[in-house]
């Protein structure tokens, strides 16, 4: 059982797709801008990775190796395809607002990346928690991301206000760079590092480091 | 005529660069940025494949997909837009596919600069957004290959400028915990916050 909640749970802090991994980063940035949006990205894509890795998982022993990819990309986009018609038949408004980023579910790299990874040699009940994790770990980013820059950008959560706007008689001036795309590049730089500073080992080495207090002139050293 | 290609040709490589404005092929993006050489390569093949599928898949969507595309069959009311998604990765990955095999048996040389980057170029985003976005804004046929050539060179030269940064990055005093992919997405930040100037130029 322990195994199992590993495989769940991993992937929110300890090997984050986003964070660690850098897979699935295109819709991280685009879609993030309003909560609401992001969290139909986040439940769209939670449902696909975790149902493609179960049946990848499922016909994994009859995949013949040379055209695996291929196999995996058709079942993929046959699921990216149904969520794309569930959403434009019940939120038109929203559909609209990803445009193409829900068609892009098929190229992101954590559902293909984990049917890789994961799914082709493990069991469908396991590859399905794993890719239920990986969708976590994805929603998790996300959301803070989408919640810092709707905040912080419009003063609302969800459409609600939250911090009360000079424009009608508050004391908040709103932040108009962080509804802005690069600003969720740098939200998700800060991010990873405070998680690195929190999760030593995740630290990158550096290919040259500084020497300590060089005394007379800056010498570089190979690492 | 040449004028409105012209501006699609800029539009794409510029003003809607598909890396740094639209945040399109963000993982090899950011995966493989790490040598200028490699990242060059990658650019190249990356032109060379979007600028073959995005008009095929034009193609397609004018002649099989489309409402009323089919009336040519005899069947004037059938729309097949929503097979869209899968027929064009199909589209994308055949072309790779192909492309790797010809490259490898008549263009050595260049199947040995850019054969490792093919594979990686099915699962690139950008390919698939590029003809995407080319049906969303229902370009012919002559525009979708102007369109498709752009945004490939824009994305490679973005790959090329991040490349360069962090050739040069490599060689400075970085928080712990920032070095690596931190700074690198700190960095695409503030280049694309840069070519967000572009943004204003109506052509």
């Amino acid at each position: 059982m322990s195994k199992a909640s590993d495989v769940l749970f991993a992937p929110l802090f300890k090997d984050n797709p986003i964070a660690l991994q850098v897979l699935g980063i295109c819709s991280a940035l685009a879609v993030t801008s309003k909560l609401y949006p992001t969290l139909i990205m986040c439940v769209a894509l939670t449902a696909t990775i975790t149902l493609s890795s179960f049946f990848i998982s499922l016909i994994r022993n009859f995949i013949p190796n040379n055209i695996r990819i291929i196999v995996q990309m058709t079942i993929i986009s046959s699921l990216v395809i149904i969520v794309d018609q569930l959403l434009k038949a019940y939120d038109y408004e929203t559909s609209k607002t990803l445009s193409v980023f829900v068609g892009l579910i098929i190229t992101n790299c954590i559902v293909m990346g984990r049917a890789e990874a994961y799914a082709m040699q493990n069991g469908p009940a396991m590859s399905a928690l794993d890719g239920f994790g990986n969708g976590l770990g994805y929603s998790l980013i996300l959301i803070i991301v989408g919640s810092i820059r709707e905040l912080i950008g419009s003063g609302q959560l969800l459409g609600y206000q939250i911090l009360h706007m000079t424009t009608d008689g508050g004391w908040y001036v709103p932040n108009n760079f962080f509804l802005l795309p690069p600003a969720s590049f740098l939200i998700i730089g800060l991010f990873i590092w405070a998680l690195r500073v929190w999760k030593k080992e995740q630290v990158e080495v550096p290919e040259f480091s500084m020497k300590q207090n060089a005394p007379k002139e800056i010498k570089v050293e190979h690492a | 005529m040449l004028e409105q290609y012209l501006s699609i040709l800029v539009n794409s490589i510029f003003i809607e660069n598909i890396a740094l404005s639209v945040f399109l092929g963000m993982c090899t993006f950011i995966a493989i940025s790490k040598k200028i050489e490699a990242a060059i390569g990658l650019g190249i093949a990356v032109i060379v494949v979007i600028g073959i599928t995005v008009p095929l898949n034009n193609l397609i969507y004018t002649y099989v997909l489309k409402e009323g595309a089919l009336s040519w069959l005899g069947y004037p009311e059938v729309s097949l837009e929503f097979v869209g998604l899968i027929s064009y990765i199909g589209i994308i990955a055949a072309v790779v596919q192909i492309l790797e095999m010809f490259l490898d048996k008549y263009v050595p040389v260049l199947y040995n600069a850019l054969g490792v980057f093919l594979p990686l170029i099915t699962v690139n985003c950008a390919i698939l957004g590029a003809s995407l976005f080319m049906v969303e804004k229902s370009l012919a046929f002559g525009e979708s290959v102007v369109y498709g050539l752009g945004a490939g060179i824009g994305w490679a030269l973005a790959i090329a400028m991040l490349a360069g940064i962090r050739e040069k990055l490599k060689y400075s005093d970085i928080p712990e915990g920032l070095q690596g992919l931190g700074i690198t997405f700190i960095t695409v930040g503030l280049m694309s916050f840069g070519f967000m100037s572009f943004g204003g130029i109506s052509l």
